[in-house]
């Protein structure tokens, strides 16, 4: 079970917005406990591919997989809402905006979904909100509003918010690029614990160093092609492709 | 003949009891205001096409007629197909559902420029779009518009006034009754006056109150 070599699976993923083909026939397995980094120029369709796992930009092409379950499979519209809300169940995703809800305290972030969808009592509620707020830190900031948070606390708390759901997979998308250099650490201690406890993490990226040091795989993408994927010593140090060399030179350039 | 102000505590429990209609009929008719405002924010924006057509009938019904005719037509109109309203109770569905036209158009608003972001990350945790808009969305944008939402029920009190034409005792037709009696005009219609600045004055600490509330929140 562990070494399920296909516990994500992503088939001949194709992906248009209108004439625009944003995915090009992108294939991709991930083992449970794996962690893969995506990188590659703006607008190669690292979102929309991230985006496509659980559903939020639907493929226009091949097949999404979750533990032996197909995530986009073909269903009547009232079936299929149900089968979508429950696969939601089992991913968490991290926004690169965090998308906290303002309206609720960070407690009542991350409590609301498990008590709308699992029927958790009050008092249960309030023990995942601790465990969960404590996994990240943000225990003394429980009853704090998100506008009285820093950027790399939202992002936390939104990460409790995913974790809370107890998911099976988790999906980051540019969390630390909308955050102030100095906060950026604190979210990917974060996410270096989740590492270690083994979740199964698909984390786009343009962090390099984070991305080499966490991931187990890194995946290359440029204009809708997975242009090469590997190890990250393989990838960062000796990648075989012009394109991806030229991008790592680049960016390690461009971030300097 | 002068002015002669003496003559109020007289009247004065006519004029209370008025006031006491006004204070109730607005008040049950903003609360309808409020949510058949939402509701009609949703069915226009989200139900499907055989649902919000009919809807956009009532909407224009609503805001494109005089709300006195809304009256007659709620109060004398409808009893002719057997549904034989209170005055009361025509007059707050009258009044609500015409300022929850107005409250509809804010809402909607309002929902259309909530983050995209919020109803991705509602549904990314599993909730279904019903669900992400009952707790996420709507919420967010009721908070919102309660400032505009606050004077339309400002302008609600104002025009419950009309109400009186279908025999509804509120404050201004107190008023009017006492000052058949009188023949002091300016006297009671000062005092009536005086009572809505009093009840205005209350409904603007109310909102102040909810505002105040929701904005720690955000
Ligand atoms: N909803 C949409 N409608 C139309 N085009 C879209 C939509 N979402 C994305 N695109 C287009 O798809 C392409 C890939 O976008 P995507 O967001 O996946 O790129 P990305 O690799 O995540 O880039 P970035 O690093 O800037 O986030 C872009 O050209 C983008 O303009
Ligand atoms: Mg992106």
């Amino acid at each position: 079970m562990t070494d399920n070599p296909e516990f994500v699976q992503i088939r001949h993923a194709q992906k248009s917005f209108g004439k625009l083909e944003v995915l090009k026939d992108i294939s991709l397995n991930v083992a449970r406990g794996q962690i893969v980094a995506i990188i590659g120029p703006s607008g190669s369709g690292k979102s929309t591919l991230l985006r496509a796992i659980n559903d939020l930009d639907p493929l226009t092409g091949g097949e999404v997989w979750l533990d032996g379950v197909q995530v986009n499979k073909t269903l009547p519209h009232r079936q299929y809402e149900a089968h979508i809300n429950a696969m939601r169940q089992q991913v968490g995703m991290v926004f690169q905006h965090f998308n906290l809800f303002p309206h609720m305290t960070a407690r009542e972030n991350v409590t609301m979904a498990p008590k709308m969808l699992k029927g958790l009592s009050n008092d249960e509620a309030d023990k995942l909100a601790e465990e969960q707020l404590e996994k990240v830190g943000m225990l003394d900031r429980m009853e704090y509003y998100p506008s009285r948070l820093s950027g790399g606390q939202k992002q936390r708390v939104a990460i409790a918010r995913a974790l809370a759901m107890k998911p099976k997979l988790m999906l980051f998308d540019e969390a630390t690029s909308a955050l102030d250099p100095e906060l950026v650490d604190e979210v990917n201690q974060v996410m270096k614990k989740l590492a270690e406890e083994h979740m199964t993490m698909i984390i786009v990226t343009h962090e390099m160093d984070f991305a080499a040091s966490v991931c187990d795989r890194v995946l290359f993408m440029d204009q809708g092609v997975v242009v090469e994927e590997g190890p990250p010593d393989v990838v960062f140090r000796n990648p075989s492709k012009d394109r991806t060399r030229e991008f790592l030179r680049k960016h390690l350039a461009g971030a300097k | 003949m002068g002015l002669d102000f003496t003559i109020i505590p007289k009247y004065l429990d006519i004029i209370l009891l008025g006031c006491a209609w006004t204070i109730g009929i607005t008040i049950a008719a903003a609360i309808l205001s409020f949510f058949g405002g939402i509701l009609f924010a949703v069915i226009a924006l989200y139900a499907p096409w055989i649902i919000r057509q009919p809807f956009r009938l009532i909407e224009w019904m609503f805001m494109g007629t005089p709300l006195l005719l809304q009256l007659f037509l709620i109060y004398f109109g409808l009893v002719q197909i057997g549904i034989d309203l209170p005055a009361f109770v025509a007059g707050v569905i009258g009044l609500g559902l015409h300022f929850a036209v107005y409250n509809s158009e804010l809402i909607q608003t309002a929902i259309l420029s909530v983050d995209k972001g919020q109803m991705e990350a509602a549904r990314t945790v599993g909730l279904s779009r019903s669900q992400a808009l009952r707790k996420v969305v709507i919420p967010q944008a009721v908070r919102a518009v309660i400032p505009p939402i606050g004077n339309n029920m400002i302008a609600l009190l104002k025009d419950s006034a009309l109400v009186s034409v279908i025999g509804v005792s509120e404050l201004t037709l107190s008023a009017q009754r006492v000052i058949g009696k009188t023949y002091r005009p300016f006297e009671f219609y000062i005092l009536a006056a005086a009572f809505y600045y009093v009840i205005n004055l209350c409904m603007e600490w109310v909102q102040r109150k909810i505002e105040r509330r929701i904005s720690i929140s955000r």
